[in-house]
């Protein structure tokens, strides 16, 4: 509950604010078309980072470019029964059913760019047109996610404003969210639909923050249900989320359906609004049966299932993402080492290394992993920041950050992780970056760590300076827009050095190592080295968000 | 924001535009048996790389001349000799003599992208960088804005990055010419102008000016003061002799590699170009009528006219400001009348007019997109539509957006009409949409219609005449403004008042 204390002082916060737009005139020279408070700068930053997409039209693209063009052709040419019993591509269709549908509006567009590509047997198929089309799927699906940005900004705290429009903590959130260098290489190079997933989960959580504003957002409990409603679709679109559906549950259930706390701040059972339950239940079960339920009546739901959760892959991808089971592979290879040299075991079986495939990867001294044990860590590690959440409450800040830890959580324990997933976790973590000096600091690590963790995906050479130029446009940018919000140094000296090493990294597994003789024989250490050397930073990144979220506050936030 | 956060945000933001370009295809890609301006510059290196100095301009049983002969001056030569000695350490069949004809890979596209990116980003852009920060005026955010709006014009981009050429490095050269000259280091900037020259020829476009601005100083300073212009001049010569110095050897040399660059046989004008002969073509046809000697004459007659004006003015009064006009006006009065001109020289008087961005925004930005404007059909020819579209559309929007350009227009128009010109040389925000309108119209209309069967070229000759006459506009406008002299326009900035 917000006290007539807490408005009155936003209320004075704005009136300041507007005094201070009209003492100051104009904000700066350039900038005069965009004064603060109108938007002009935000088609700006929009349209400027689709230009730069639509140049790289004829970049690299990854086998995910065709897997995308089967299943337009799977959705177009089959019956809804066939989707997911289709298999003449290994691409098989493992994606929910409303991405199927989504698939399925896409090739209508489709076929006026180039109906060969809607064939299910041109395998591989990539003419130019083709390629077009599919690239401006992309880009034109992505004004999903341009709008949640917006949404996102216009429901971000500022505490003291500066009227240098480069500095407002909104501003910065746009850029760090519209030029994120994951969301550019891994939707526009690489391929994926990542934009359009991660802006409806964006829209559902600011959907969420624009609850504590209701004099800007009106009909606040709604914005709950629409939220919720968004996050329904996202899970129907892909599975993923379904690791930070948890975080979603509590909240709602805590926040949305007990409508009242005791004095002592914990739930009140008896405030238990059975409307509410009631109306969230019905919007999420009728999305699903939406999604799944002519798949139930065919009665495919078993056939379906196995193809959204292939436990057949290995618990690493082909490249290590740089989390838990990278550095318990390392430990495992490093002791059957040492035990070989020592004499201490002998006749292991041979450890297979990342070498391009997927597959299984056999340990040799430390226990082997299984599906479900990666599921229980997964499960246990999320638990206490869930926990948190229910027993304390911190309105949707503190949501936004347990989702947050929740998608980190997964990315740290969970089954056969690709290095993409770390998207999952920046993209949120944005949005409370700008907002708080430690969350900033957090992020400076998470992102660039995970965003150079990206760089084995794009393995081209003539990618080498797109990705290179990328990074440094982005990590430059945020490095010096958090300072210059948050006046002074947000990391210390280990962690600078330790991002520099990065750098280091890079040209030993670049320039150095290839120049070596043992290239031949052991391709695939820079991989590793990589791999091992961001999961360092992930999981200091990790640790450092857990802790935050466990620490008692000694000021509760507002609802 | 830090200046040089920035800064270094709108360099890698142009970087990272020009790799990105650099993706697309390039003049000639799997066009045998002639390909285009990336197979020359590929046999020029194989050249350069493989035969003695002295066989580099001569048709010789190694060196057949019909086929993307040697014809820029010798610092080329000396670029293509460095690459090609790069590329052989690569991948030696790159310039391997007679075998490597034709070659094409993508391991070599990439090559010799890089080679443009490296030479780019030694000479164009710190020069640009450095153009900004010593000689233009405003907020550090204003020249901030100004660095990325130059470092965006994509005429530029597109013919080095797309089409395949370095114009880069001999805009950079004479670009690093102009800032030796506004900074007061005449000789360095003298050099530097020397060894654009040099490097390119079409660099005599902007020869004149420098000469009337650093006699006009010479004039200034006093005739009896000259030691200054004798160093210039001996500055000047020994560059020459340097770069030249291998061919000094024997007179026929010289004379080869002059005929060489001064290929006077080819005509009046090649393809469709924007400028005053192809157009006239339209309605009389010059170019059948006349004799190649009388053709010579009337151009030479015709760009000194037209250059005349401006250097005289320039002559009386050499300031940085009557420089860069005087510039931007002798560069565009060659290429809209003088001899055996191509499209690409239009990057020429595009240089100087970058350099008017933060002065003139709305006239310069109207130039600069109707240059890129009139290369469309060469984009077409090379498969770079969609990056022109791309860049071009990106560089309208950025620069109004971030120089304001629509709103200091009305300033400008006053401050003209004040000075009672003729009402066609205003300009309004609203004409300015309707030609930029225009100009997306004819690029769509050549790229989805087909021409009808009497006229196949239709779309370009529309192109080069519509281009041709925002020239011929222009031209007159840079030379109103230079002659009329208004009281430094850079004063006149609202903003800064404020």
């Amino acid at each position: 509950m917000r006290s007539a204390n807490q408005i009155e002082r936003r209320r004075q916060r704005r009136r300041r604010r507007r005094r201070r737009i009209l003492s100051s005139g104009l904000y700066n020279t350039v900038m005069a078309a965009s004064t603060a408070d109108s938007w002009s700068w935000f088609p700006a930053l929009a349209l400027g980072v689709s230009f730069l997409k639509c140049l790289m039209i004829n970049s690299y693209h990854s086998t995910d470019f065709e897997v995308h063009r089967n299943w337009l052709a799977i959705t177009h040419s089959l019956p809804v029964s066939k989707w997911y019993h289709e298999s003449t591509s290994e691409w098989t269709l493992d994606y929910p059913p409303l991405f199927a549908w989504f698939e399925y509006g896409l090739s209508h567009v489709a076929q006026h760019f180039d109906k060969k590509m809607l064939v299910v047997q041109n395998l591989g198929y990539a003419s130019p047109a083709t390629v077009l089309f599919q690239r401006l799927s992309v880009i034109a699906t992505d004004v999903v996610f341009i709008y949640a940005v917006r949404e996102c900004c216009r429901s971000v705290r500022e505490e003291k404003g500066s009227k240098d429009l480069l500095v407002r903590p909104y501003f910065i959130l746009a850029a760090l969210l519209l030029w994120n260098y994951g969301l550019l290489i891994v939707d526009h190079i690489h391929f994926q639909y990542n934009g359009f997933l991660c802006g409806i989960l964006l829209l559902s959580v600011a959907r969420h923050l624009q609850v504590g504003n209701f004099i800007t957002f009106p009909f606040e409990q709604g914005r709950h249900l629409e939220g919720a409603f968004l996050f329904a679709v996202l899970l129907n679109l892909k599975h993923i989320y379904l690791y930070i559906a948890p975080a979603y549950g509590i909240f709602l259930l805590r926040s949305y359906c007990f409508t009242k706390d005791n004095t002592d701040g914990s739930v009140r059972w008896s405030s238990l609004s059975l409307v509410r339950l009631i109306a969230l239940g019905s919007i999420v079960i009728s999305v699903c049966a939406l999604s799944f339920g002519p798949f139930i009546a065919m009665g495919q739901l078993p056939q379906v299932l196995s193809r959204l959760f292939p436990f057949k892959r290995g618990l690493c991808h082909a490249y290590w993402a740089p989390n838990i089971w990278a550095l318990y592979n390392v430990v495992d290879k490093a002791l059957s080492v040492l035990g070989l040299r020592l004499k201490l075991l002998a006749n292991l079986p041979k450890a297979s290394m990342t070498g391009g495939l997927v597959q299984e990867f056999q340990h040799s001294v430390l226990p082997s992993v299984s599906p479900s044990a990666t599921l229980i860590c997964t499960l246990v590690s999320i638990l206490p920041a869930v926990l948190s959440i229910w027993r304390c409450p911190r309105g949707a800040r503190g949501f936004l950050r347990c989702l947050v830890v929740c998608a980190l959580c997964s990315f740290m324990f969970g089954w056969h992780v690709h290095e993409k997933a770390i998207l999952m976790a920046i993209l949120p973590l944005s949005v409370l970056a700008v907002e708080s000096r430690e969350d900033a600091g957090i992020f400076l690590m998470l992102a660039t760590t995970g965003h150079y963790s990206l760089f084995p995906l794009l393995f081209t050479a003539t990618e080498m300076p797109t990705k290179v130029l990328l990074i440094l446009l982005f990590t430059l940018y945020s490095f010096t827009s958090l300072k210059k919000l948050f006046r002074g140094f947000l990391l210390n000296t280990l962690e600078v050095t330790y991002l520099l090493g990065l750098i280091a990294v890079e040209i030993i597994c670049e320039v150095v190592y290839p120049l070596l003789p043992w290239k031949q024989t052991l391709p695939f250490v820079t991989l590793l080295a990589k791999s091992v050397y961001c999961s360092l930073g992930v999981s200091y990144s990790f640790i450092r968000l857990y802790l935050s979220i466990l620490r008692p506050t000694d000021k509760p936030k507002e609802l | 924001m830090d200046t040089w956060s920035l800064l270094s945000i709108c360099v890698l933001l142009g970087l990272t535009t020009r790799w990105a370009v650099s993706l697309n295809s390039y003049s000639g890609a799997g066009k045998p048996p002639m390909f285009g301006d990336y197979e020359a510059q590929r046999h020029w290196q194989e050249i350069t790389y493989n035969l003695p100095v002295h066989e580099w301009y001569f048709n010789t049983t190694d060196n057949n001349l019909n086929y993307w002969g040697l014809d820029y001056p010798p610092l080329t030569a000396y670029h293509s000799l460095l690459c090609g000695h790069v590329a052989s350490l690569i991948n030696p069949d790159w310039v391997e003599l007679h075998t490597s004809q034709g070659f094409e890979s993508s391991a070599h596209k990439l090559f010799m992208r890089a080679t443009v990116l490296i030479a780019d980003l030694l000479m164009y852009v710190p020069a640009v960088v450095l153009y900004c920060f010593y000689l233009s005026e405003g907020s550090n955010r204003k020249k901030v804005c100004l660095v990325l709006c130059i470092l965006l014009y994509p005429g530029l981009i597109l013919i080095d990055y797309g089409h395949f050429q370095y114009n880069s490095i001999s805009l950079g050269l004479a670009l690093w010419g102009v800032l030796g000259l506004g900074l007061g280091w005449d000789m360095l900037g003298s050099l530097a102008f020397v060894l654009a020259v040099n490097y390119k020829q079409m660099e005599l476009y902007h020869s004149l000016p420098f000469f009337c601005y650093l006699l006009g100083k010479c004039f200034k300073q006093g005739m009896g003061l000259c030691i200054n212009g004798n160093f210039i001049a001996v500055t000047v010569l020994v560059t020459f002799t340097l770069c030249w110095l291998p061919f000094l050897t024997d007179p026929g040399q010289v004379l080869q590699v002059l005929h060489r660059l001064f290929p006077v046989g080819r005509g009046l004008f090649e393809d469709k170009v924007a400028n005053t002969w192809c157009s006239l073509n339209v309605l009389i046809k010059i170019k059948t009528i006349l004799s190649t000697d009388t053709q010579l004459y009337l151009s030479l007659a015709a760009t000194l006219l037209a250059a005349l004006p401006s250097s005289i003015k320039l002559l009386t009064k050499p300031t940085l400001w009557q420089f860069k006009l005087a510039l931007v006006n002798s560069s565009l009065a060659f290429f809209l009348f003088s001899f055996q001109v191509h499209e690409k020289s239009i990057l020429l008087p595009a240089l100087p007019v970058c350099l008017l961005l933060g002065d003139l925004p709305l006239p310069a930005v109207w130039f600069l997109q109707a240059s890129t404007f009139s290369m469309l059909p060469l984009f077409l020819k090379d498969g770079l539509f969609v990056p022109y579209a791309v860049t071009s559309s990106a560089f309208v929007f950025y620069s109004v957006y971030l120089l304001s350009a629509l709103e200091h227009s009305s300033e400008e128009e006053l401050q003209l009409k004040s000075l009672s010109l003729l009402p066609f040389l205003s300009q309004s925000p609203g004409q300015f949409y309707l030609s930029v309108a225009a100009m997306a119209g004819l690029s769509f209309m050549s790229v989805a219609l087909a021409p009808p069967a009497r006229l196949p070229d239709l779309f370009p000759l529309l192109v080069s005449v519509f281009s041709f006459l925002h020239f011929l506009g222009l031209l007159l406008y840079f030379n109103v403004v230079q002659i009329a002299e208004p009281p430094s326009p850079r004063r006149k900035n609202p903003k800064k008042t404020e």
